[in-house]
C-alpha cells in the first residue's frame, strides 16, 4: 500500500460514508441504502489487487462502523468489507477492461456483504436480523448498486488508476 | 491467480483484528476503548455531517417543488408549525391536566415537557439493519444518554449516545428498542417492540383480559420515556389464544423514513399527562367503533332476565 494509494482510499472513503449517511440514507427509497462506499472499494480493489482489497476493505468497513448514526458492534463491518475488498481485488484479472463484469461484481459483492453482515449478526445473538429485515434490503441493495455502478466503479478505477506508478494491467500479478 | 504468502497473511491479520475488535465491543460496551474511538470518530465526522446535511438540505426541498426564493420562508414557518405543534400539545396537556386537578385538588402550577429542538443531519443504512439517525444537538445543548425525542406527531426514540455537537438517536422502530407503553384510557403494562422500519411494531400487552382492538391508541407509560407520548395505532390484532401475553401490530404515528425536526425532551412533566397528548379522535386513528376505551362487559342488568329462559344464556360470554 503506497502513500498516493493510501490518500486516495482516505480521501474516497471518507467522502461516500459521509455522502451515504447525509444524503443517500435520508432519501427515503423503499428497502435498502444504495451502498456508496462498497462501490468505492470495489472500484480501488478492481486496479489495486486482492491485498490492497483487502486492507482498504477493512479501514472501509470500520468507518461504516464508526460512523455515526452506527449502532452494530465494531468491527462486523470491517470483517466482512475486508473479505468483499479481497474478492473485487482476485476478480481484477477476470473483469480486465471489460464494462460489463464489474455490474456482476458489484451484483454478487453487495448481496454477499449483507448475508455476511447478517450471519455474523446472527452468530453475535443480534436481535435486529430478522428474515424479514433481510428480504427487504437485500433485493434492494443489490438493485441500487448495480444501477449507481456505471456511475461511480469507472470513475473510482480511472483515478485509482492516475495514482499508480505503472497501468496495473502491465504489471504481472505477484 | 494464486495467493502468495503476503496475501494469506494480511487477509489473517486483518480479520483476526476484526474478530478482535467485535470481542472487545461485545465485552466493553461504550466503556471500553471501542467506544472511545467510536465517540472519537464522531466527534471528527460529526460537523462534516452536519456540513453536508446543510447543503443538501435545500436540494431535498428544491425536488419538493418549490421554487427558490420562498425556501428559506418555508424552512422558517416548518420551524414555527412544529414549533407550535409541540407548544399546543404539551399546552393542551397541561390545561386538561389543569381542570383535572382543580376538580380533584384544586392545584394549579403545571409542568410541561422541555424541549431541546434539533435536526436529522444522518441516518443510519438500511443493510446494517439498525434504526438510527444522529442529530445536530450534543451534549453542549444539555443532551444526555436516554432522553425521549419526539416530533409532531409522537415518539421519536431515545438517545442512545451523545458528542460535544450530536447525538445518536435508537429510532422506535429499530430491533433493539422496546417502549414502555400502555392503552389509551387504561393502565395496563405493554411493550412496543421495533422491528425495524419496513414492518409495523408489535405490541405485546401484558393482561390476557385487556380488550384489544384495531384502532386503540398507545402511549408511553413513562418508566424509560417521558410519560404520554403518543406512539401509534393498534392496526391488527395477533390471534393468541391461551397466552398471558396479547400481541398486535402497531404502526407508529413518526414516519422514521422522513424524519425532518425533532425535540429532546430534556425535562419531563412533572406529573403524567395522561393521554392528553394524543392527537384528537378524528383527524388520527382509522377506528370506527365509539368507544373502544370502556371494556366492554356484557354482563349487568341483562344478566337478570337472562336467567329466566335457557334459550337466552349467551350474555355470559367469559
Amino acid at each position: 500500500m503506497t502513500v498516493p494509494r493510501a490518500a486516495l482510499a482516505v480521501v474516497l472513503l471518507s467522502t461516500a460514508v459521509v455522502l451515504q449517511t447525509a444524503v443517500l440514507s435520508r432519501i427515503p427509497l423503499p428497502g435498502a441504502t444504495p451502498d456508496l462506499l462498497l462501490l468505492v472499494l470495489v472500484g480501488l480493489a478492481l486496479v489495486q489487487g486482492p491485498v490492497s482489497g483487502a486492507v482498504t476493505g477493512f479501514f472501509a468497513g470500520l468507518l461504516l462502523d464508526l460512523v455515526p448514526p452506527a449502532d452494530g458492534t465494531v468491527g462486523r463491518w470491517a470483517l466482512v468489507m475486508c473479505l468483499v475488498g479481497f474478492a473485487a481485488g482476485r476478480s481484477r484479472d477476470t473483469v480486465g477492461r471489460s464494462t460489463f463484469r464489474p455490474l456482476l461484481v458489484v451484483a454478487g459483492l453487495a448481496a454477499a456483504a449483507i448475508l455476511g453482515y447478517a450471519l455474523l449478526g446472527l452468530l453475535l445473538g443480534d436481535p435486529r436480523v430478522t428474515w424479514s429485515a433481510l428480504t427487504d434490503s437485500l433485493p434492494t441493495a443489490v438493485l441500487y448498486d448495480v444501477l449507481l455502478t456505471p456511475f461511480v466503479v469507472p470513475f473510482v478505477m480511472s483515478l485509482a488508476r492516475r495514482v499508480e506508478p505503472e497501468p496495473s494491467w502491465a504489471r504481472l500479478p505477484r | 491467480m494464486r495467493d502468495t504468502r503476503r496475501t494469506r497473511i494480511v487477509l489473517a491479520v486483518l480479520l483476526l483484528v476484526s474478530f478482535t475488535l467485535i470481542t472487545l465491543d461485545v465485552r466493553g460496551g461504550d466503556s471500553g476503548p471501542v467506544g472511545a474511538i467510536r465517540s472519537a470518530t464522531g466527534t471528527v465526522f460529526g460537523p462534516v455531517q452536519r456540513a453536508v446535511a446543510a447543503v443538501y438540505e435545500p436540494v431535498r426541498n428544491f425536488f419538493g417543488g418549490l421554487g427558490h426564493d420562498e425556501h428559506a420562508r418555508l424552512v422558517q414557518l416548518e420551524k414555527e408549525n412544529t414549533d407550535l405543534t409541540l407548544r399546543l400539545r404539551t399546552s393542551q396537556y397541561a390545561e386538561s391536566r389543569a381542570a383535572e386537578l382543580d376538580a380533584l385538588l384544586k392545584v394549579a402550577g403545571l409542568g410541561q415537557y422541555r424541549i431541546v429542538p434539533a435536526q436529522v443531519i444522518a441516518v443510519g443504512p438500511a443493510q446494517g439493519f439498525a434504526w438510527t439517525a444522529l442529530l445536530d444537538a450534543g451534549s453542549r445543548d444539555g443532551l444526555k444518554v436516554g432522553m425521549t425525542v419526539i416530533n409532531g406527531d409522537g415518539l421519536v426514540g431515545r438517545v442512545k449516545s451523545v458528542t460535544n455537537s450530536t447525538a445518536t438517536v435508537l429510532l422506535l422502530v429499530d430491533g433493539e428498542s422496546t417502549v414502555g407503553s400502555r392503552l389509551e384510557g387504561g393502565l395496563t403494562l405493554s411493550l412496543a417492540n421495533g422491528q425495524g422500519g419496513n414492518q409495523p411494531m408489535q405490541l405485546q400487552v401484558l393482561d390476557p383480559r385487556v380488550a384489544l382492538t384495531s384502532g386503540d391508541r398507545v402511549v408511553t407509560r413513562g418508566s424509560d420515556f417521558v410519560s404520554g407520548v403518543p406512539i401509534g395505532v393498534v392496526t391488527k390484532v395477533q390471534p393468541t389464544q391461551g397466552t398471558l401475553v396479547r400481541v398486535a401490530d402497531l404502526q407508529p404515528y413518526v414516519d422514521v423514513r422522513s424524519l425532518d425536526l425533532v425535540g429532546v425532551v430534556v425535562q419531563g412533566p412533572r406529573t403524567n399527562p395522561r393521554d392528553s397528548v394524543l392527537p384528537p379522535r378524528p383527524s388520527a386513528g382509522p377506528s370506527a367503533s365509539a368507544s373502544p376505551s370502556a371494556t366492554a362487559s356484557p354482563s349487568g342488568s341483562a344478566g337478570a332476565t337472562a336467567s329466566a329462559g335457557p334459550s337466552a344464556s349467551a350474555s355470559p360470554s367469559r
